[in-house]
Parts: C-alpha cells; structure tokens; sequence
C-alpha cells in the first residue's frame, strides 16, 4: 500500500496542518452564528459610550487631558477585547469537551492538545482583536478623531485577547462545574477589567490598587490603546506594556495545555 | 524512525497492557491482536475495558504497562501518526450539529490532512459510502438517529483509513438500521480496512467478526473466531429449559451434577454440550450452541 511510503515521517510538534484542520472547524462554525456576535459586540461598546460618555460626561468633560468619551471610547476597546476572548474561551472550551465532545472527535485525528489550545487561542484572540476595534469605530461617530496609529489596536488587541483565551481555557480545563466560572468572573475578571483604567484613570485609586494595576495586562491593553489613537508619547513603556502582554500570554499558553493535556488524556 | 522490516502484520496489538484510575484497574494485563484486513469484535459487558481500551488505542488514555503498536507505529510516542491512518467512531456521537452534513465532512477532511485538490472528491466519496449523498446540506441536528450514525462513520472514513475503530457502533438503534451499518461495516472489510469494533452485542460480532476477543474485569478471557469459541467452550448443542424458579434451580442442579456446564438465560436454564449426552439430558427446546451462551458463561451470569 502506497501509505507505507510516508510511514518513516514522524508528526512534530504544533504542526501546520493540525492548527489549520482546528481552524477550519472553528470559522465553519462561526459563519452560522457571526452574525449574533457582531451585534452583541458592536451594541455593548455603543451602550457603554452612550451612558459613561454622556452620563458621567455631563459631570466631567474632561479625563487625564482627554475628552471623556474618547477616554472612555479608547477604554471600552480593553473591555470588548476582554469579554470576546474570555467568555468564549470559558464557555465554549467547557461546553465542547464536556458536552459536545468535540474534542473527544478531534484528538482521534492526528492533533495533539497543545496543537488544539494552540489552535484555539489563537481563532479566539483574531476575534477578539477584530471585535476590539468596534467601540473605536463607535468612538468616531461620536466624534473620535481617526489616526494612522489606531491601525495597531487590532495587534494590541490580538495579543491581549490570546492570553485571555489562554487563560478562559485554564479555567474551563481547571473548573468542574459550569456554575463555578462565578467565581472566576466575580473575583478576578470583574475586579480587572473595573480597575484597568477603562471608565476612570487609575491615578486616584489607592497605591496598593496602582501597584496591582501594573500586573493587570488589561490596563497595559488600555493604555497600549489609548498611546495608539493620541500618539505615542511613551515610546519605552509601550515597549515595557507589549512585554507584559506577552509574558502574559506566553505563560497562559503554557498553562492551558498543560492543564487541557491533564482534562483530555488520562 | 524506520519500519523497513515488521515482525508481525498487526493492525493492532496489545502486549500485557495495563491502564489504572486511581484504586482501579480499568485494562489489567490485556492481549488483544488485529491482524490487517480482519475485523475484530471486543466483547465483554459493560465495565470490562472495552472502552478504555479505545482510548489507549487513540493515546487519548497512556497505558501504565505494556505495549501497544497501532499500524506499525509504537504508542504513545507516534500516536499521531498512527492515528493519521485510522479512523475513530466513537460512542457518543460527537459531531458539530449546527453544521451540515457536507461542513462536518469538510472539518474533518482537513484534520485529516487530505491535500486540497484531493478533498472534494473524498467528500463525494464519503458521502455515497453513507449514502447521505441527498442529505448533504441537511443541518446534523435534523438527520434522522440512523443517517447521524452513518455520518459518524462516514467522518472516520473520509481519509481511507487502513484501520477503523468502532466503539458500540449500533447502540441504541432499531434492527434496520442496525442491518444497514453492519451491511456498512460488512462492505469495509470486503475492502481491506482492518477493523477493531467494540460491543455487547453478541449478534454484532457473530455477523461481522472473523475473531472476537471477550473481556472481563480489563483482561482477554477468549480469543478466537466464533465458531471456534463456541465449539470449545459449549459444545455443540444446547437444551434450553423452561419453567418456574424452583424447577430452574432443580434442572441446573441436576445437569452439573451429570457433569453439564448450565447458564440461566433468565427465562430458562440452558444445559451446555449436550450432544454427548447419552441419555442424561433433561427434555427441552434444542438448539444450537451459540456465542451468547460463551459470553456468558466466561464472564459470569452476575450483573457487573
């Protein structure tokens, strides 16, 4: 038979084919429910605009130098980042392998889990960045003023979005239970993404809160963000801020398929 | 790596394999060997191994001893590999059901590394194999519980795998459409592919396997085609007793002790081997020994 030919190659690691054959099921499937989520995405960062924008910027017209509704324009973009990769990542790891089985079906083909998480994180980090940029688009009907620089938030919010896949994958592999994703969001999402300086500049929080916002790679997204559309007036500690986000995704990476390998193989 | 010269032309074998959870030992010193182009029934009830089994064949389970060699590739280490070659029907149905049927063929085509010039014509042909050639744009979650089966199937074919592994192929199905997997099934072998299906049902693997393997409490208790484990372990001819409990425990009580082997089918008791039984025989419905009452009798009358 003429596949013994092939037999002496060995299958690598995080193989092309694998990442592409993982892909190709996940924009299969999003074509059919796309359209849900490119109105929940772009309607949330609009209901945030419109009632901090205007509410609070009836109260205060100006933020850190900035008009409030483009401080809180710029902001938002972290937030969609955050909410369109690590609810996705959360939800659908777990309902895929616990009640779909999905994975059960792809790793009897010739994946392996880190190409899966791999493959993964990086479909839901594309989302994410794409997705990101809807509240600055808002921002602009509303009056933002559009930069060459805001061609970087899609790669800001790549790179952001990939470790929060990673880390809603950890969570989805580490958890047992679906109701207890509750606890994650009510004492680590929700506390990051209020203090990432998306509604209010971090400034006038408490040093311990300004020190803790140094390790929340949802502030970094914010300010990498908010340099992009106004200019980028601290070259260096943007540098610094990319390095946080990789680290940060670097890390997740590795923790989700450890703990996804721990889930899937026995 | 090279495999220039094979000792032996297995599908799949297992050497004294050993897989354990915790205080349990779910696979305890399994042989289990698939020689290419046979198919292979695992029987054994429910609790016996079958399915953890499946997954060491897939590494989705790591044997804790032993080895296990999949289409010439040695597991786990080129589990991918082997697994290039093979195809998985799981269980429970695990396909994408907001998807059509052509878009779950379509995944999986390129999961299994089908070059792009040449998945179009896999797809047709996978399609007509399942015969769901009419159903191709249908959304899974409205197929029919048979044309879904068939579809699982048709995914693990859509590479012309060399090997087919079926965990419980027709669970759950109605006897038509149970005829038209194992018709199915029946064709493959016919083709070459080697098969590994697991089940409980005794018909199953009476119909479609050249040699069974049944299992019990993880390990291989008979090996052998049917016909063979039938004619050695109960004989010929079986007569089948019925009546009332009491009369039941007297029959079995008077058949072992004239030296028979006895298996209660629930609503009788069978008496084994009584082709030679010179006259010793209890009155009875004949009939012939079959694969059931082998099953039976290797791996206890006692619900597990």
């Amino acid at each position: 038979m003429s596949a013994r030919a092939h037999r002496a190659r060995r299958i690598g690691r995080l193989e092309r084919p694998a990442l592409a054959g993982v892909l190709t099921r996940e924009v299969i499937n999003f074509s059919s429910f796309w359209r849900a989520t490119t109105f929940s995405s772009t309607v949330e960062p609009t209901i945030y605009l419109l009632a901090f924008g205007f509410g609070f910027g009836s109260l205060v017209s100006e933020v850190a130098g900035y008009d409030y509704v483009e401080f809180v324009g710029t902001g938002t973009v972290a937030t969609a980042v955050l909410f369109s990769s690590v609810f996705p990542a959360m939800f659908g790891t777990f309902i895929k392998y616990q009640f779909q089985r999905t994975y059960d079906a792809i790793l009897a083909a010739p994946v392996d889990t880190e190409e899966l998480v791999t493959a993964e994180s990086l479909w839901i980090a594309t989302r994410a960045g794409t997705f990101g940029c809807t509240p600055l688009l808002v921002a602009m009907v509303f009056g933002l003023d559009p930069r060459w620089g805001m061609l970087l938030v899609p790669f800001i919010g790549f790179l952001t979005g990939f470790g929060w896949a990673c880390f809603g994958i950890l969570i989805a592999a580490v958890l047992k239970s679906i109701d207890n994703f509750n606890y994650v969001t009510s004492t680590v999402i929700t506390p990051l993404f209020l203090t990432a300086g998306t509604f209010f500049p971090i400034d006038g929080l408490p040093q311990w809160a300004r020190i803790l916002a140094q390790v929340n790679p949802l502030h970094h997204c914010v300010e990498l963000v908010r340099e992009a559309a106004f200019g980028f007036d601290t070259p260096l500690q943007d540098l610094v801020r990319v390095g946080v986000l990789l680290v940060f995704g670097l890390v997740l990476w590795r923790l989700a398929i450890w703990r996804m390998t721990k889930k899937l193989v026995d | 790596m090279s495999y220039g010269h094979r000792v032996s032309e297995s599908a799949i074998s297992l050497r004294g394999v050993v897989k354990r959870y915790g205080e349990i030992t779910a696979v305890d010193r399994l042989d289990l060997e698939v020689p290419e182009g046979t198919c292979v029934g695992l029987l054994g009830p429910n609790g016996a191994g079958k399915s953890t089994t499946m997954r060491l064949l897939t590494a989705q389970a790591i044997a804790d001893e032993g080895e296990i060699t999949v289409l010439g590739h040695v597991l786990p280490g080129d589990s991918e590999a082997a697994r290039a070659e093979c195809g998985v029907v799981p269980q429970l149905d695990n396909l994408d059901t907001t998807l059509t049927v052509e878009q779950n063929l379509r995944v999986f085509a390129v999961l299994y590394r089908i070059p792009r010039g040449e998945r179009r014509t896999a797809l047709e042909r996978a399609l007509e194999l399942a015969n769901l050639d009419d159903r191709r744009d249908t959304r899974v979650d409205k197929l029919s519980g048979g044309m879904r089966r068939r579809l699982l199937i048709a995914r693990a074919l859509v590479h012309q795998p060399r090997l087919v592994m079926l965990d419980e192929p027709t669970v759950g199905l109605d006897p038509q459409v149970r005829q038209e997997l194992w018709a199915l099934i029946d064709a493959l072998r016919a083709g070459g592919v080697s098969i590994l299906m697991s089940t409980h049902y005794i018909e199953e693997a009476e119909r479609l396997a050249d040699a069974v393997t049944i299992m019990a409490e993880g390990h291989a208790v008979a090996s052998g085609p049917p016909h063979e484990l039938v004619a050695e372990h109960a004989g010929r001819e079986v007569i089948e007793v019925y009546g009332p409990p009491p009369r039941l425990a007297e029959v079995e009580r008077e058949a072992l002790g004239n030296g028979f082997r006895t298996r209660r089918t629930g609503t009788s008791v069978a008496v084994l081997g009584t082709e030679s039984a010179n006259g010793k025989a209890p009155e009875g419905h004949r009939r012939a020994a079959n694969l059931e009452d082998v099953f039976v009798l290797l791996t206890g009358e006692e619900v597990q």
